[in-house]
């Protein structure tokens, strides 16, 4: 294989695999985040805004979602790809089943990043006459901002393992070259630049979060 | 204004089977535009009951009123305003991490949607009131113990409230820095027409600022009244052993206001008040009967409005001289206290 022939394939799948780390990044956000800052305030221990039986089935609808291995949920989920966007192959339809396994995984992070802020603060702003919206986005997201900065990294690069994995059931991208061309064409060659280029990925993404939350960090 | 509470009880029953009963009918006046300070040891139901006063818990029973208004059955929504008008200050400080000292001082004004503009003024006001003027940019980690508490102080008034809760306040500060805030606290009552209440288990703080104390035990109040009259006539022994580690206790922060040089021994505790610590009581005591006595330790207390001496001897002669001894110092106005 030329080498021109070779950047191609991998320049082509890179920009699918990039395009399924943004759509599902951004989407298990939209339905993660909320879940996390759900479970948080609802939890009784925490007791910013205690419901037991609420915080209770959240636990056990992410508790269920994550239990499930992704090869699985995929499957599982290609009807509903199909139902949203038409098609149950390709970059986009990936996302779908991408998205919802990594939602849960986005709950727990938050929530953990969540729990880490100081008691004795949202009691202070409990004190102060706070609402429970206001101590939401006005003490709870703010203080623990850089930790939330590192659990969206680690989300991210969660998600380039996962999509990789796509790759093997029609999602396109890196893992799908890798798969297709490295495995089951015994072309080692372009299963290394596969391979080097999520390594990179993974490396860039990381160290730009790294930076991120140290810089919000040394402003305190 | 005028914090009112009627037999106050709050049980905690989860997670154990025990229940736990923190706060037990507990009824305090606490006079408008006074410093007000409960004391106890940890465990006593200190926390509990300043979490009832600032309305950040309901009690289980009992009632409370901030000057006629009963507050502890608010709706959510009244409540939330009503704890707008509170300031608090805690013993580790519970300032935001996230922000600047002049941001955190700000946060209260913002969650009551004041103009940035307003915002701005009052914040530049506030630090300038407890001396932080050029620090408003600091981020909190920058700052000392002192400033930390300077900054949380300025944020409980933003407001302008009209009670000020402390929750051990001082005990995360050095004797010095204890006496700057104290100071700080006394300045802006004045000024600003507030009603203290403070939570603590130290005297020291009790002694220096307060006027009225409430002591609590077990989650009871034992004992209330006036400091002066509390120092002077202890009626709790659990008063008593805060008064016996104050006087005992290592330098204490007015110089050379106690000494004990003998360990043993000090049967009796003498008390002199205000006047009478100036009178040769112990020479015509000896003169007038047949016994003699040994001083064990001895100082004088400097309360705002009054001093108090304080000796404990020990009295030897016969029992009925002895006696008659004791009657006549309590006679001439001297609290005599026997320990067991």
């Amino acid at each position: 294989m030329s080498f021109v022939l070779l950047l191609q394939l991998v320049g082509e799948a890179t920009g699918q695999t990039l395009l399924m780390l943004l759509l599902s990044t951004l989407c298990s956000l939209a339905l993660g985040f909320p879940l996390g800052v759900l479970l948080c305030v609802t939890d009784p221990a925490l007791g910013i805004a205690p419901r037991p039986l609420a915080h209770q089935l959240l636990t056990r609808l992410v508790n269920t979602l994550r239990s499930f291995p992704f090869i699985i949920l995929m499957i599982l989920l290609f009807p509903l790809a199909r139902w949203l966007v038409g098609t149950s192959i390709g970059t986009v339809a990936t996302v779908v089943p991408l998205a919802i396994a990594a939602a849960p995984f986005v709950a727990r992070i938050i929530e953990t990043a969540l729990q880490e802020v100081d008691r004795g603060v949202i009691q202070a702003a409990r004190a102060m006459g706070s609402s429970n919206w206001q101590i939401v986005r006005k003490v709870l997201l703010p203080e623990a901002w850089p930790a939330l900065v590192s659990g969206i990294t680690l989300t991210i690069i969660n998600l380039i393992g996962y999509s990789a994995m796509a790759g093997a059931i029609g999602g396109g991208g890196l893992g799908d070259l890798a798969i297709r061309y490295g495995y089951q064409r015994f072309r080692p060659e372009v299963m290394a630049a596969a391979v080097l280029v999520i390594l990179l990925l993974v490396e860039l993404i990381q160290f730009i979060g790294s930076r991120l939350s140290a810089a919000f960090l040394s402003r305190r | 204004m005028r914090i009112t509470l009627k037999n106050l009880s709050r049980t905690y029953s989860p997670p154990q089977q025990t229940r736990i009963q923190a706060v037990r009918a507990v009824s305090l006046d606490i006079p408008s535009g006074s410093i007000y300070g409960i004391i106890g040891k940890s465990g006593a139901g200190k926390s509990t009951l300043l979490r009832l006063l600032s309305l950040l818990e309901k009690p289980d029973a009992g009632a409370l009123y901030y000057a006629e208004q009963r507050v502890d059955d608010l709706p959510p929504r009244e409540l939330i305003a009503r704890r707008r008008r509170n300031g608090l200050i805690f013993q580790n400080f519970c300032l935001f991490a996230s922000r600047t000292a002049r941001e955190n001082i700000a946060y209260p004004l913002e969650i009551c949607g004041r103009s940035r503009g307003a915002i701005q003024e009052r914040t530049a006001e506030l630090l300038e009131l407890v001396g932080l003027a050029g620090r408003g940019d600091a981020p909190i980690s920058a700052l000392s113990g002192g400033q930390k508490q300077r900054v949380a102080i300025a944020r409980a008034l933003a407001n302008e409230p009209a009670i000020l809760f402390c929750d051990e306040a001082t005990s995360a500060l050095d004797p010095q820095t204890t006496r700057d805030i104290l100071d700080l606290i006394r300045r802006i009552k004045q000024k600003m027409q507030l009603t203290v209440v403070l939570i603590t288990h130290q005297m020291e703080v009790v002694r220096d600022i307060c006027e009225y104390v409430a002591v609590l035990d077990n989650g009871s109040i034992v004992e209330t009244g006036r400091v002066q009259d509390i120092f002077v006539r202890p009626q709790a022994q659990i008063t008593r052993d805060f008064l016996a580690h104050l006087t005992a206790g290592p330098a204490a922060p007015r110089a050379g206001s106690f000494v004990r040089w003998s360990a043993e021994g000090g049967q009796y505790t003498l008390r002199f008040v205000g006047a009478q610590t100036g009178e040769p009581l112990m020479s015509e005591l000896v003169r007038r009967y047949p016994v003699s006595f040994n001083i064990r330790a001895g100082g004088i207390q400097y309360l705002p409005e009054q001093d108090i001496g304080t000796l404990v001897t020990d009295l030897t002669g016969e029992p009925e001289a002895v006696a008659q001894a004791i009657e006549f110092l309590r006679n001439s106005g001297v609290i005599v206290e026997e320990s067991v």
